[in-house]
């Protein structure tokens, strides 16, 4: 087996496998019962699978002694921004769903952010 | 003189790495064009930055990182094998509350990322003198346990590199 198949078989096989993670990430967005818990499956599994792709992307050409550096830079923006959206729904889920009471203390002495009364209104 | 110059090293040298990771090619007119690039926009944004973060340990930074993206790998897995076979009313979601031992903004910022691209939490809120970060868990028959985890694996290791 030559290195260049070896590195084809190596790159298919984690195609295939991000493939499945970001389709069980989806399934997740279906099969768990609360909004909160939806929030998980994305986040997650999602990443992985987009994750492979551009790795794979990235490596393509290294038969051929090319690399590219572009998907490394997808990959950093990606895991920097992910949590950021990630943040706004969870903060809206608070806002619509939950009050003070469904929620464990701050034990700060000061509420929660989302739902402190002296928030920016608009 | 060279603080006049680059008044931001770090922001500087990862200008001109993204730089260098945009136009996919070592040149040296690239690196000419990286040097005009990280010397000008740390000037242009600096009304944005008047408090930097102070990094004591780079390195440690680095590390951090990798043990992160392990733990990414990591995380899918779990919350894969949750998602896949885990009976809907087995799954024990929690809410958890974990005080904060960090000050900088720049850490917590961090551990809020980590938090929620780590196993099965994600951040949701921070308390409004930002003292304790709200967590949520997907299946967490031990609230405490991951209070203790997050604490321990990534705060920890944060507060070396920051404080």
């Amino acid at each position: 087996m030559t290195l260049a198949l070896a590195i084809d078989l190596f790159l298919s096989a984690m195609l295939v496998g991000g493939g499945l993670f970001a389709l069980i990430g989806s399934y997740g967005l279906l099969r768990l019962p609360q909004p909160m818990q939806r929030l998980h499956a994305p986040t997650k599994a999602t990443t992985i699978g987009v994750g492979a792709a551009l790795v794979v992307s990235a490596l393509d050409l290294l038969p051929q002694g090319a690399v590219s550096w572009q998907e490394i830079l997808i990959t950093i923006f990606l895991l920097l921004t992910a949590p950021i959206s990630a943040l706004f729904l969870a903060k809206t889920l608070l806002l619509r769903h939950e009050d003070p009471a469904t929620l464990p203390d701050s034990g700060t002495g000061r509420p929660w952010a989302t739902l402190s009364d002296d928030r920016p209104v608009g | 003189m060279l603080k006049r110059l680059f008044p931001h090293p770090y922001l500087t040298l990862t200008l001109v790495i993204l730089w260098f990771l945009l136009v996919n090619q070592w040149k040296l007119g690239s690196l000419v064009m990286a040097l005009i690039l990280a010397t000008v926009i740390p000037h242009l944004t600096s009304a944005w930055w008047p408090d930097r973060p102070k990094i004591r340990r780079p390195f440690g930074l680095a590390a951090y990182a990798l043990l992160v993206l392990w733990d990414v790998i990591v995380a899918n897995f779990q919350v894969a094998r949750i998602v896949l076979f885990m009976p809907r009313d087995k799954i024990r979601s929690a809410w958890v509350t974990v005080p904060l031992d960090l000050r900088a903004p720049e850490a917590i910022t961090l551990l809020a990322g980590t938090i929620t691209m780590t196993p099965g939490t994600l951040t949701a809120d921070m308390s409004a003198c930002g003292r304790a970060l709200l967590i949520h868990s997907l299946h967490a028959p031990d609230p405490d346990a991951v209070r203790d985890d997050i604490k321990a694996r990534y705060e920890a290791r944060l507060k070396r590199i920051f404080e």
